[in-house]
């Protein structure tokens, strides 16, 4: 079984002191080139695809409102634009930007993703991410969200819509069919509109009536995927995405995370299409990476919803290895510091999983969907008339 | 002093301009296309790529409009995407202010303009129409005459947002651990009409403090706006005295804001038609017109204005001899070009009168009253044509719109744009790298 890699990039690395490490480029945070390194370094290291960390409120250091602190790192550029801004300049890596599903419009969103495949030639993917800030919710003024009280349930409608919004991009998608263009000089027609859908969606939080302005991307769907902690999450991963991210703890929690999506996966009637759940894990690798991560921690205070691993590559190999067999298809990892922790994935760890025939050698040819083993899909509409 | 003409390459694409049939045309939507014309328009020192923009599908007679090019990409993505392939050309692009909100477009803007080190430009757009609303979870719309009270307060609160960092707020200091330079970076709290919002906005503040504002709008709200906030306006007028007449109407307008004359650059859209003499070009540019408007367009034409199903006419005869149906709801939905006809039975009139006097068939009266054609001839013709309208202030330059995707503007890069330059009225190098720069508007405040 081939394993799947996936790098998750946010700012100077997921530790918030890691901006301060000595090659780090804090400065260069807001250019493209700081960018253009670092996905191109995760080419060059032969991943899936790489994930851009996004949102629509400045960073905090907890789930509350904006904290005042001024030595972390704040600020960032909108995650879909970095991702077109990288895509000319790779050819082979998979771009997965995040997108706040909650206070956005998906008819936006789907037109974005589906260019973003466009100008990336297939490699298109978007994160999904509900927001249930109360301070993001006030940067638009259309909603209120109650502060968190650490009771999920309350969260329950923001999924089911983002569940809706999921449903409405890849509507949106399929809203031509492939050959709905078809130049007919004879007729004078540009498009058989016969082969334009109009998707009438309407749920209990919207309705969106389409078809898309943008023609079927390259992939027919760019890749879904999302972050999930909980049950509520987990159902959300399990009738809407591609790939689901979870955060482990052991190789018995995982499987214990899998079955309960399967379970989701089922009920929700998709049991037989493909759902890659990827472990995600916070990493430190090298000889001296408890001593790097302890000098770190001194400087800011660490606490992670991911399994945090330090050690070196060939002890991070074990574990993945491990934990695959529980029942991952993949992982996404997420470099402490970059570019320390990142080079280590992509020189360090890759080299060592594929002595251990774990990981390909070169880019199979295709798009991103093709490489994680997704087919293009039919498109929905097209089945329908026929 | 000699007027410097401001050129900008407009990607054709959904309208009858576009010949998508010709031979020579390719994809309206890979991205292949579009590093092609932009990159034409920077090795040509062209001021900015330009993209239009529509959310949703036209439609006329309640079926999707299949006669010109359908579909486009999305706006901020490509030209994201374009930076990449491009390093000095303006990348501009059409938002509209009533289906977005000010804090996702400011922060669109302010990354496009940090990933392209300083050439985002935004055209801001106030189509407000229910029919484009239904695309939107909001489904919301606004009644024409709020369009603009809309569009006002969202470009300020945007601009609130561009301004709430300094841009001197990055420290990021290792050794002190100092990363943010003011706790209250990115600050603002905005209370309107059309917005209540409060927080932290999260792009710092990027090379040109805010993007380049172009208005499009030919009311006189719409040229107030564009007088009270604009940089540069895309306009409809692109002919002498129509040209003349609108630049003395805006420009005249800026004194009341406080504003100088060189801080509002006026460019109409223009299309070309280049031949190796002036007769050759006459000769293309009929061909392009009965392209552009074949007798099937102009029988929809012609319903965009008769507001009535015309399908029985044969557009080889003449125009229809019953009158206009006047009402609010129209059969051709979703094209700005409709809502702006005021006064449709006097067009018609019009029409006809022109039809009469030079004994022309339905097909012939369209081709003539859809004209765009602003510049035919060869190169030389083309570039005496150019500058004598910028220097009897017609304009301050053209976003050309070319017919044929994505090589329309190889032609003109190759052969005009040499001419304007010996004249010394084109840049043979960029002086700056952001589009401000370009457009000689100095720094924002
Ligand atoms: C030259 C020009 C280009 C325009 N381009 C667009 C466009 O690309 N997308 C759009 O939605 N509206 C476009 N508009 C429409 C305007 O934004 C506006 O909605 C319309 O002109 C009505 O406003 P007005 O009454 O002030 O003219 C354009 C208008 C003009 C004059």
């Amino acid at each position: 079984m081939p394993l799947h890699l996936a790098v998750a990039l946010d700012g100077a690395g997921w530790h918030p002191a890691a901006w301060r490490e000595p090659d780090a480029r804090p400065t260069e945070l807001f250019t493209a080139g700081y960018w253009v390194d670092q996905v191109r370094e995760a080419e060059a290291g032969l991943l899936d695809f790489v994930t851009i960390e996004d949102a629509v409120g400045l960073q905090t250091s907890g789930f509350g409102p904006p904290d005042d602190r001024v030595d972390e790192v704040r600020g960032r550029l909108d995650a879909v634009l970095i991702a077109a801004r990288v895509a000319p300049l790779t050819r082979h890596v998979g771009l997965v930007p995040t997108a706040t599903v909650t206070h956005t419009e998906p008819f936006h969103l789907s037109k974005a993703i589906a260019t973003l495949d466009y100008v990336s030639t297939g490699r298109a993917g978007v994160r999904v991410q509900v927001s249930a800030r109360a301070h993001e919710a006030a940067h638009f003024g259309r909603r209120t969200i109650p502060p968190f009280d650490g009771d999920v349930e309350a969260f329950r409608d923001l999924f089911d819509e983002a569940a809706d919004y999921v449903e409405v991009l890849r509507r949106l998608w399929d809203s031509w069919e492939d050959d709905a263009e078809i130049r007919d000089a004879a007729t004078g027609r540009f498009v058989d509109r016969e082969k334009l859908h109009y998707i009438d969606f309407e749920g209990r939080f919207f309705s969106v009536k389409g078809p898309s302005i943008t023609p079927r991307p390259p992939q027919g769907q760019p890749l879904v995927t999302a972050l999930a902690h909980a049950t509520i999450p987990y159902r959300l991963g399990a009738r809407s995405a591609d790939v689901v991210y979870v955060t482990p703890t052991d190789a018995e929690s995982a499987r214990a995370i899998i079955d309960e999506i399967r379970a989701e996966q089922e009920a929700a009637g998709r049991a037989s299409e493909p759902l890659h759940v990827f472990g995600d894990l916070v990493v430190f690798l090298g000889d001296d990476a408890a001593e790097r991560k302890a000098r770190l921690d001194e400087r800011a205070e660490f606490t992670s919803d991911a399994h945090v691993f330090t050690g070196t590559p060939a002890g991070l190999a074990d574990l993945l290895l491990d934990w695959q067999r529980a029942g991952l298809t993949g992982f996404r990892l997420r470099p402490g510091s970059v570019p320390t922790d990142l080079t280590a994935i992509t020189r360090g760890l890759v080299p060592e999983l594929q002595r251990r025939d774990a990981f390909r050698t070169q880019y199979e040819a295709g798009t991103l969907r093709g490489r994680l083993g997704l087919a293009r899909p039919a498109n929905r509409y097209a089945k329908a008339a026929s | 002093m000699t007027k410097q003409v401001h050129l900008a390459a407009h990607f054709p694409g959904v309208n009858n301009t576009t010949v998508w049939s010709d031979p020579a045309g390719g994809s309206h939507i890979e991205f292949s296309s579009f590093v092609h014309l932009a990159q034409t328009a920077e090795r040509a020192k062209f001021d900015f790529f330009f993209l239009a923009e529509g959310l949703r599908l036209r439609e006329q007679g309640g079926q999707i409009y299949d006669l010109d090019v359908v579909g486009r990409p999305d706006t901020f993505t490509v030209l994201a995407a374009l930076a990449a392939v491009t390093d000095r050309l303006g990348l501009t692009g059409t938002i509209n202010s009533t289906f977005n909100e000010p804090y996702e477009v400011a922060r669109q803007f302010a990354s496009l303009d940090h990933l392209s080190a300083g050439r985002a430009g935004w055209n801001v757009v106030t189509s407000w129409d229910a029919f484009t609303g239904e695309n939107f979870r909001r489904g919301g719309f606004l009644p024409e005459s709020a369009r603009y009270s809309r569009a006002r307060e969202f470009l300020s609160t945007a601009a609130e947002l561009f301004d709430s960092w300094r841009g001197d707020e990055i420290v990021a200091d290792k050794s002190s651990g100092v990363f943010l330079g003011n706790p209250a970076a990115g600050a603002f709290r905005h209370r309107g009409e059309q917005f209540d919002i409060s927080g932290r906005f999260n792009v710092p503040r990027s090379p040109q403090g805010r993007p380049v504002i172009l208005q499009a709008g030919d009311s006189d709200e719409g040229r107030e706006f564009a007088a009270a906030t604009a940089d540069a306006i895309f306009s409809r007028h692109g002919t002498l005295e129509a040209g003349q007449a609108f630049y003395a109407d805006v420009k005249g307008r800026l004194a009341k804001y406080g504003r100088r004359h060189d801080q509002l650059v006026v460019l109409p859209a223009a299309t070309f038609v280049l031949g190796d003499t002036d007769a050759d070009a006459q000769e293309k540019a009929a061909v392009v017109r009965r392209q552009q408007v074949s007798g099937a367009t102009a029988i929809k034409f012609a319903e965009q204005l008769w507001n009535r199903d015309l399908s029985g006419y044969d557009p080889d005869g003449p125009l229809p001899d019953v009158d206009p149906i006047v009402g609010e709801s129209t059969i051709s939905k979703g094209r700005a070009s409709v809502r702006m006809n005021r006064d449709p039975i006097a067009v018609a009139n019009q029409w006809r009168a022109l039809a009469a006097e030079k004994n022309l068939s339905m097909r012939e009266v369209i081709i003539e009253v859809t004209g765009r054609q602003n510049f035919i001839g060869s190169a030389a013709t083309i570039a005496e044509q150019i500058n004598t309208l910028v220097q009897a202030d017609a304009s301050d330059g053209f976003i050309l719109v070319p017919h044929i995707t994505p090589g329309g503007l190889d032609e003109f890069a190759d052969t005009v744009v040499p001419l304007l330059q010996e004249r010394g009225v084109f840049r043979t190098e960029y002086e700056g790298t952001t589009l401000r720069e370009h457009l000689g508007l100095g720094f924002s405040r």
